[in-house]
């Protein structure tokens, strides 16, 4: 349970993470000056389990892990949009932060209204209205990324044939 | 049977395969820079297995170069001594050049490849007809170990163009147009494919500034079937064969097919701050700028410089507006020197750069202060692109970039070629 961040279409790489900040691997820094350039107060507002909720295309732009790493690193819970630039989504998969797709949920929910994610299902609840929607199922295997936690430990456990799994005991 | 994407894919894993599907293939090469080869590398040393093929890793410090700051320098460090431990000959120094020039120009990049990069403008080597793709450092590192990769078969967006440039216009001004048409989630997920007889017409070089800006549109890859122009290119460059031969769309499913003609279109610009936001260079005609910058993976190479030259042989920069020029690359860089490009260059006031990325990440050589203006030849204007969140970024050719620095505003460079 926490709360949402709201944002609109197209929001980049560049704006979830400034090149001139993008210098370092420390995750506590790149937490720091996470999305400042769209929402200033975003890194020292932001709490453990909120969920951001973008529009169109969301981390469009570089191909710089660093951005969901950021937005990991601030404690982020799962991000939801109607849709993501792709490399982005990989690249969440890959570190193990939940992301889902729900054009639904990216029409309906308000900035700072409670949010309830389970990434497994794809359910997502905004209790203080009591609405209920069902975001697009994740293929398999990246949920099974998701509960290992991250593709490196994914491709240690099940080796590339991994990806084609159908099923995970 | 399938789009230019599929048939790659196809040819690669041994059987047709198709749009949606998830795969997992081997690459051909794996490339990293300075900005994304530290956390490949920690993915890699987590992985805790040996590199995959030393020989077809490549990694090049082109993103801050030379070193802007001890932190910057140090990360470079440790860059070296991975390539030295691992035994990485596809080491390129700071200096050589902009990656994805480097990719294409010392022949990593084959026709039918799959090759792909922790840097979003990977895509550009699809101008060879190679399955080319940017991904994460995470991505990259599993490639270091183990040379495979998963893909889900992309649907395929087709542009299909006819026509001749006009005055003034070039393969640039084709790219933002289709940016403009499609949008800058147009193609996510997508393949991008260009055909018709205007990019036959096209060189490599331009071939490469159109699939450079795939990923502007949210594109996978940006795919331009291999032909003559590519074999007469590659020839003496490429380092391999990939027995494909040109592949080509047979019976091809596309997700949509947009049809262009450029008899009559103008120099463009992407305003801030989508590169979507394309107009006329004549709407804006006049908008003064504090800086100009002529380079990049999209615009840095011999005939874009040429180009540059023509518009600013004999004439002088406006005092009010920086010009900042940086070869794409070293032999782009020597190439310009033989032809009298950089003295002219150096005579009209420009600043001459080392080959690498400049100011366009943002980072060092040229950054934007508080609500400052450039127009560049760049492929990306988000806002804090280049520097400080209040400056604009606006886009073009690199005759309209040149023609602007004399004026000091944005100019028509029509007339000055």
């Amino acid at each position: 349970m926490g709360r949402v961040w709201r944002f609109g279409d197209n929001v980049n790489t560049d704006e979830i993470i400034p090149g001139r900040y993008n210098l370092t691997t420390d995750r506590a820094y790149l937490a720091e000056h996470v999305l400042c350039e769209v929402r200033p107060e975003f890194p020292t507002n932001v709490r453990p389990g909120d969920a951001i909720v973008g529009g169109d295309n969301f981390g469009c732009g570089s191909s710089r892990e660093h951005a969901p790493v950021a937005i990991q690193a601030a404690g982020i819970s799962c991000v939801i949009a109607r849709s993501f630039a792709r490399i982005f989504y990989r690249n969440a998969i890959n570190i193990g932060l939940p992301i889902l797709v729900s054009p639904e949920v990216s029409d309906a929910a308000q900035d700072g209204e409670t949010i309830e994610v389970d990434p497994v299902t794809g359910r997502i609840t905004l209790p203080d209205r009591g609405l209920v929607f069902h975001a697009e199922p994740l293929p398999p295997f990246v949920l099974r990324v998701a509960a290992v936690g991250g593709m490196l430990e994914f491709v240690k456990q099940y080796g590339w044939e991994g990806v084609t799994r159908t099923e995970f005991a | 049977m399938g789009t230019l994407a599929e048939e790659i894919l196809s040819a690669r894993l041994g059987r047709p395969v198709h749009a949606g599907e998830i795969v997992v293939a081997d690459v051909d090469y794996a490339m990293s820079h300075d900005t994304t080869s530290p956390l490949a590398i920690e993915a890699f040393r987590k992985l805790g297995r040996p590199l995959w093929d030393p020989s077809r890793i490549v990694i090049a410090i082109d993103h801050v170069v030379p070193a802007s700051t001890p932190a910057v320098a140090i990360t470079h460090q440790h860059i070296r001594q991975f390539t030295q431990d691992e035994g990485i000959a596809n080491f390129f120094e700071a200096g050589s050049g902009i990656c994805h020039q480097l990719m294409v120009e010392k022949g990593f990049v084959a026709p039918g490849s799959i090759v792909v990069g922790g840097d979003s403008h990977t895509v550009t080597y699809g101008a060879l007809g190679a399955f080319a793709t940017g991904m994460g450092s995470t991505d990259i590192g599993l490639v270091y170990a183990t040379g495979k990769t998963w893909f889900r078969v992309p649907q395929t967006v087709r542009f299909e163009v006819e026509g001749s440039f006009g005055h003034g216009v070039t393969a640039k001004d084709l790219t933002l147009l289709m940016v403009k048409t499609i949008g800058v989630s147009g193609a996510v997920y997508a393949a991008v494919e260009y055909g018709g007889p205007t990019v036959r017409a096209l060189s490599i070089s331009e071939r490469m500034t159109l699939a450079n800006m795939a990923i502007e549109m949210g594109g996978k890859v940006g795919l331009i079937e291999a032909d003559e122009v590519t074999d007469r290119y590659l020839a003496g460059r490429v380092r391999y064969d990939t027995g494909t031969g040109h592949l080509r769309p047979i019976d091809p499913d596309y997700r949509r097919i947009v049809e262009l003609n450029v008899d009559d279109l103008v120099p463009l610009v992407a305003c801030p701050p989508e590169v979507d936001n394309v107009r006329p260079v004549t709407d804006v005609v006049g908008t003064p700028l504090d800086e100009v910058f002529i380079g990049t993976c999209t615009n840095g190479r011999l005939d874009d410089l040429a180009l540059a030259a023509r518009v600013l042989e004999g004439r002088t920069i406006n005092p009010r507006t920086r010009c900042i020029i940086i070869p794409a690359s070293r032999e782009v860089q020597l190439q310009a020197l033989e032809h009298g490009y950089i003295e002219t260059f150096m005579r009209a006031g420009a600043h001459i750069g080392s080959p690498g990325c400049g100011p366009c990440i943002g980072r060092h050589f040229g950054v934007l202060g508080k609500g400052e203006r450039a127009l560049t030849t760049m492929n990306r204007n988000f806002t804090g692109r280049m520097g400080d969140a209040t400056a604009e970024i606006y886009l073009g050719n690199p005759a309209t970039a040149a023609a602007s620095a004399i004026e000091g505003a944005i100019a028509d460079p029509r007339a000055f070629l």
